[in-house]
């Protein structure tokens, strides 16, 4: 019997690797929430005086720790907001896309006929166009808001929530608990959520792990094309694409922040997989 | 081969036609619902008469299902409408930009293809040493990495520093260097990992065993026995990364101001020109459902126990 076995320490046992993932996805998280706290500056201030000047690291001073970009603004202050914008979009795209999946995928299980069919050929739909195209297509119609924006960036993956829960839900529908639980008078939705979810609870959770990095990789890539988030405002994928113009002479400008996209969904991948490996053999890779 | 699997295949192209036509239909909807293309095209100050003029030369006086009908038979015809922005016919369009993204997508996957390969098999064969969990370790960071991330990283490197590579256009093989490198690293690293999974998975048979206990060598064994049986889940693979692919090829011509269909879609989005938008998504489609189908059917050549509810429903 180890020391650390006694002691109260949720953490122990945990490679380091995933150690290291955990903190960095706390610490986006932190600096997403706290952002108007910590940022030094507005995302929005500009010093014309102060263009192009270097990061710490590369000799510049403490006023701009990682430097300026082409209107002067303090890149630190703008990484920090732009965490905050593209955070809160994956997080709500992914929250979105598992919900509403699941519950399409469910409805379909329960309900077949009609409803199921339709649901299915949805979801063959969703796989001939992938979700880059199908948000492009949408924002050009459309026009760009941020409700749309959000819609979009959540349909990433969710036939696959889809097809996890009707699975489940036509490979218990025999199942004697269920049969139980009907006969003592339980209606859909009672079958459902007390029944049918909990099953598949930590695939769902899983699932939605391993779907966050693809998320944030589909709302940075509409914002570098210019098609996403929309000036004054700043999103991570943004950023880049407004500093790969300065890259000869500021690479700093679009490499910072692709570095902290980088690293996050490198986090979030590690630590699905191990999640996956620990809870749930079964999702779908 | 026999009539079952001759009819399956038959109800997968039926299925594969119906899933075209319901992304087309899906378009015309999206489409409709957007709002009249004669207010949203035409400037605020047109007068009403040259308006209803640009309503019938487009025919959207005609009723919706008429409109919808026309709209599926000028497709069938190879007729994507007229570019808003430029007044040329978008099949020109395309065909002067498909060629340009086919080059450089099916270069990236052969590229991704012989490296994923060679880099999930090597690692498969040293399963649980340093050298499988380097490797393996090296292909995460490969497909966590974003396109546009590398390909900044890329340009960085060996255009601005090292100066021996062009960052953009395309007028020689040269320039396609950079781009395809940007986009099949990422997919190196998710085919060399799933390599090696279906590989271990194949290795650990009795027949692979077999093999060895008559002698058989490491890349017979791999090359004769142990590729053969993986086949079909990296044909199922590959079915899945072409749409992953062509996103990718949206952002990379983007970066390298590559001249394909990528750049053009999102060139005609900031210019609102929605038939060539249109056109696009449409053949990014047909490709998709075309390579799944091709996929499907040589796997129920390869493995003819695929049974017909698989050619059916559930999708990948």
């Amino acid at each position: 019997m180890s020391l650390s076995a006694a002691a109260p320490r949720p953490w122990a046992g945990l490679p380091p690797m995933i150690l290291l993932c955990i903190a960095w996805i706390v610490a986006t998280l932190l600096v997403a929430i706290l952002a108007d706290l910590i940022a030094p500056a507005h995302f929005t201030a500009q010093d014309l005086t102060a263009r192009f000047r270097k990061p710490v690291f590369m000799g510049g001073d403490w006023d701009y720790p990682l430097g300026t970009d082409h209107l002067g603004r303090d890149i630190l202050s703008r990484i920090i907001y732009a965490l905050r914008a593209s955070m809160v979009i994956a997080v709500l795209g992914t929250a979105l896309g598992a919900v509403m999946g699941t519950l399409i995928g469910l409805l379909a299980g329960r309900l077949r006929g009609v409803f199921d069919v339709f649901a299915m050929m949805l979801t063959d739909v969703q796989t001939a166009l992938p979700s880059l195209f199908i948000a492009i297509a949408f924002l050009a119609f459309f026009g760009n808001n941020i409700v749309l924006f959000v819609i979009l960036v959540s349909l990433e993956g969710w036939e696959r929530y889809a097809r996890l829960a009707r699975g489940l839900v036509i490979s218990e529908q025999n199942a004697d608990y269920i049969l139980a639980a009907e006969t003592l008078g339980a209606g859909p939705g009672r079958l459902i959520f007390r029944h049918l979810l909990p099953n598949i609870g930590a695939a769902l959770v899983v699932q939605a792990t391993l779907n966050f990095p693809a998320t944030i990789l589909l709302e940075t890539s509409l914002s570098f094309l210019g098609l996403g988030i929309q000036p004054p405002n700043t999103s991570l994928g943004l950023m880049l694409g407004e500093g790969q113009r300065y890259l000869l002479n500021a690479w700093w400008i679009a490499v910072l922040p692709g570095a902290v996209i980088f690293l996050t969904t490198l986090s979030v991948s590690l630590f699905g997989d191990w999640l996956r490996d620990r809870l749930d053999r079964t999702v779908e890779r | 081969m026999t009539r079952a699997a001759l009819l399956a295949i038959g109800l997968r192209i039926l299925r594969a036609l119906f899933t075209m036509l319901l992304c087309v239909t899906l378009v015309f909807v999206v489409l409709r619902t957007a709002g009249d293309p004669a207010e949203q095209l035409l400037p605020a100050e047109t007068p009403p008469d040259v308006r209803e003029t640009y309503r019938q030369r487009w025919g959207l006086d005609q009723p919706l299902p008429v409109q919808y009908l026309r709209y599926i038979a000028n497709l069938a015809q190879g007729d994507l409408g007229t570019s808003f922005s430029s007044g040329q016919p978008v099949a020109a369009a395309v065909a002067e930009t498909l060629p340009r993204t086919l080059m450089l997508g099916l270069t990236a996957l052969l590229l991704a293809t012989v490296l994923g390969l060679t880099l999930g098999i090597a690692a498969a064969l040293r399963r649980g040493t340093a050298a499988d969990r380097g490797l393996m370790a090296v292909a995460v960071l490969g497909y966590s990495m974003p396109v546009f991330f590398l390909g900044i990283l890329l340009i960085l490197l060996f255009a601005l520093t090292l100066r021996v590579l062009p960052s953009s256009g395309s007028s020689s093989l040269r320039h396609l260097i950079l781009p395809a490198l940007t986009l099949a690293l990422p997919l190196t690293g998710r085919v060399a990992r799933f390599a090696r999974t279906a590989m271990l998975e194949v290795l650990g048979r009795p027949f692979i065993r077999g093999a060895r206990a008559k002698g058989v060598g490491n890349l017979g064994v791999i090359l004769r026995h142990a590729l053969p049986n993986a086949t079909v889940p990296l044909l199922m693979f590959f079915g899945i990364e072409i749409g992953l692919t062509l996103s990718g090829a949206v952002v990379t011509e983007t970066i390298f101001a590559w001249p394909g269909l990528g750049r053009m879609l999102v060139d005609s989005v900031s210019r609102r020109d929605l038939p060539v938008v249109q056109a696009v998504i449409l053949l990014v489609t047909l490709v998709i459902v075309l390579s799944n189908l091709v996929v499907d059917i040589l796997h129920s050549v390869i493995d003819p126990k695929v049974s017909m509810a698989r050619a059916l429903g559930g999708g990948t």
